[in-house]
């Protein structure tokens, strides 16, 4: 069976807006990622909480509201908080290009913006594991009977 | 965090959250660790009770896990959740959506939800999530709710894995009739038609009461067309599976499911059913993995090689197949005798 890439995709705050988050989610899963979505209105207690139980090597939040700046680096403390630190964080949705330096100190490792090619998300992902795009589909193949 | 899957369960049992995932993770990924783990586990398993959940997509399958388990928790009881989603055949991938519809155990430390992808298998179950349901039962989880794959026909898979196993049906489902199989029905202990508060619950109600009730062959109209209904007998004698009506998203009908369920728990005990089941559970369970060992064993000491060369005389047919059979159990005879076997599965 081997190890599989799992990824959960969030929306943290009171932020309604979800079809980017779907997008990237169905991406994700296309490209042979297992994806685990949690739905709307999540608080950061809550990802990192569902991040633990399922154990996985990605976040991925999406955000549209205006609150990234208070909500993002609390997830990532709440991650850290649990010792989840060698999680990948990544983020995504309406977040104006001056706010991402500080993101990126806050533990956010990139930020994807509308407009963004869902290649370019798992071009990513791989490159943070060091595998190629390809490995993940591979790695679905089902165990012998 | 140690991947030593003893020092996992240690930490686990004690309490550990994060050990726990990380276990349940190793035990999906199969190979030398889950096999070490699951002998550590085992002795400390048996002691929870397992609630299987399936039915067909959107029936309302999480939403009635996550009234469950509410009313799990007002008793006191901890909870252990398995949610099966399917993986996509084509790139290995899955979505898995179940956690949407489980939110009121948020940061709950009596509840552990985990999702898992069924990576190829097709029972309704992944191939490790019994392992799964072990390790949750071996840490303390005193209720294991288990939600299938939403396919509606073929979760065939949670009856070997569940001691009461609840079939969810929905109205507006599309094609009633269609959506509710008999081999489905054969399965269930206890029957739910949820989304009571929705048109069309009656008629479910009623579709579902005449394939279970013995007698005069029911007929029910069905696009305006007269139709008989396929039978179910009842397939275990003294327990006749209840139909109960719930509306999983207010909690309606959630108190006369819990108790029903006990009724269940009481009458596979009394009836010494239950200690039959957790038998031939077990036999089977035995069965499955020495197959699948097995069959391990002769890929590895066969070789791909000779196995495609089978494969190829089969399809000339100059070779039977009970011929190959015996051969490749021939080729690995000595390999047995000496039990040298390489464990990993
Ligand atoms: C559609 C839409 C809505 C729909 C939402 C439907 C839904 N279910 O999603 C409706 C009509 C409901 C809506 C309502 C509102 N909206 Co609106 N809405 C939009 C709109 C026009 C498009 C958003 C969208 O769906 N884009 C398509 C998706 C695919 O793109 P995306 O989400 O950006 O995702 C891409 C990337 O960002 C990235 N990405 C996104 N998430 C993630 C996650 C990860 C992990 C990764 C890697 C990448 C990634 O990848 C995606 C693909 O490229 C935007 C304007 C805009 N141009 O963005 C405004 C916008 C987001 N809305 C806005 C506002 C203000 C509102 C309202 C508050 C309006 C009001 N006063 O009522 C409400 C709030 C609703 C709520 N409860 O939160 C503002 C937000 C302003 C801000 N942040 O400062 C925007 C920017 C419009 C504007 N210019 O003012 N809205
Ligand atoms: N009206 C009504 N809606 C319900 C009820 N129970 C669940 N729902 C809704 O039905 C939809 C599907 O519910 P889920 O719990 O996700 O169903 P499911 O069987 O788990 O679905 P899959 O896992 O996708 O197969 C959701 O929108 C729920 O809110 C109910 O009793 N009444
Ligand atoms: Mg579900």
């Amino acid at each position: 069976m081997g190890r599989k890439i799992r990824v959960l995709i969030a929306k943290p705050g009171l932020d309604g807006h979800d079809r980017g988050a779907k997008v990237i989610a169905r991406a994700l899963r296309d490209a042979g990622f297992e994806v685990i979505y949690t739905g709307l209105r999540q608080t950061p207690e809550m990802i990192a909480e569902a991040a633990l139980q399922e154990d996985v090597d990605v976040v991925g939040l999406s955000i549209l509201s205006g609150a990234h700046m208070t909500l993002l680096p609390r997830v990532v403390e709440e991650l850290r908080k649990r010792g989840l630190d060698d999680v990948l964080v990544i983020a995504g949705g309406i977040i104006p290009e001056e706010d991402i330096p500080a993101l990126k100190a806050a533990g956010i490792r990139e930020v994807f913006g509308p407009g963004t090619s869902t290649e370019t998300i798992v071009q990513f992902i791989c490159e943070h594991f060091g595998i190629r795009p390809e490995d993940l589909k591979a790695a679905g193949e089902p165990a012998l009977p | 965090m140690t991947r030593d899957p003893i020092t996992l369960f240690e930490r686990a049992r004690a309490g550990d959250r994060r050990a726990l995932a990380r276990l349940l993770s190793l035990l999906e990924e199969g190979g030398e660790a889950a096999v070490q783990l699951s002998a550590r586990l085992f002795p400390h398993t048996g002691n929870a009770y397992v609630i299987g959940i399936t039915g067909p997509p959107g029936s309302g399958k999480s939403t009635l896990v996550n009234a469950l388990t509410r009313a799990y928790r007002e008793r006191g009881e901890t909870v252990g959740i398995v949610a099966v989603d399917p993986s996509s055949p084509f790139t290995g991938g899955a979505l898995l959506g179940d956690r949407i519809r489980m939110q009121d155990a948020a940061g709950d430390p009596g509840v552990f939800i985990r999702s898992m992808a069924t990576r190829g298998s097709l029972g309704g179950l992944a191939r490790a999530t019994r392992e799964i349901i072990r390790a949750l039962d071996a840490v303390g989880f005193q209720r294991i709710l288990v939600e299938t794959v939403g396919a509606g026909q073929v979760e065939v898979d949670i009856a070997q894995a569940a001691d009461t196993v609840i079939v969810v049906q929905a109205p507006g489902l599309g094609d009633d009739i269609q959506a509710i199989k008999a081999g489905i029905l054969e399965i269930a202990d206890i029957l739910v038609v949820n989304k009571a508060d929705r048109e069309g619950a009656a008629a479910t109600l009623h579709i579902l009461r005449s394939m279970l009730s013995l007698g005069q062959p029911a007929v029910v109209r069905h696009h305006g067309q007269a139709m008989a209904i396929q039978r179910v007998e009842p397939s275990r004698e003294g327990w006749t599976p209840p139909i109960l009506q719930t509306v999983a998203t207010s909690g309606k009908g959630i108190p006369e499911l819990v108790e029903a369920i006990e009724r269940h728990r009481a009458y596979l005990e009394e009836s010494g059913e239950g200690e039959a089941r957790r038998r031939r559970r077990i036999a089977e369970e035995l069965a499955a993995l020495t197959r699948e060992r097995l069959w391990a064993r002769v890929v590895h000491q066969v070789g791909r090689a000779r196995l495609d060369g089978l494969v190829d005389q089969l399809l000339r047919r100059e070779i039977d197949l009970h011929t190959a059979v015996e051969r490749l159990l021939e080729e690995i005879q000595p390999c047995i005798e000496e039990r040298d076997f390489p464990r990993e599965a």
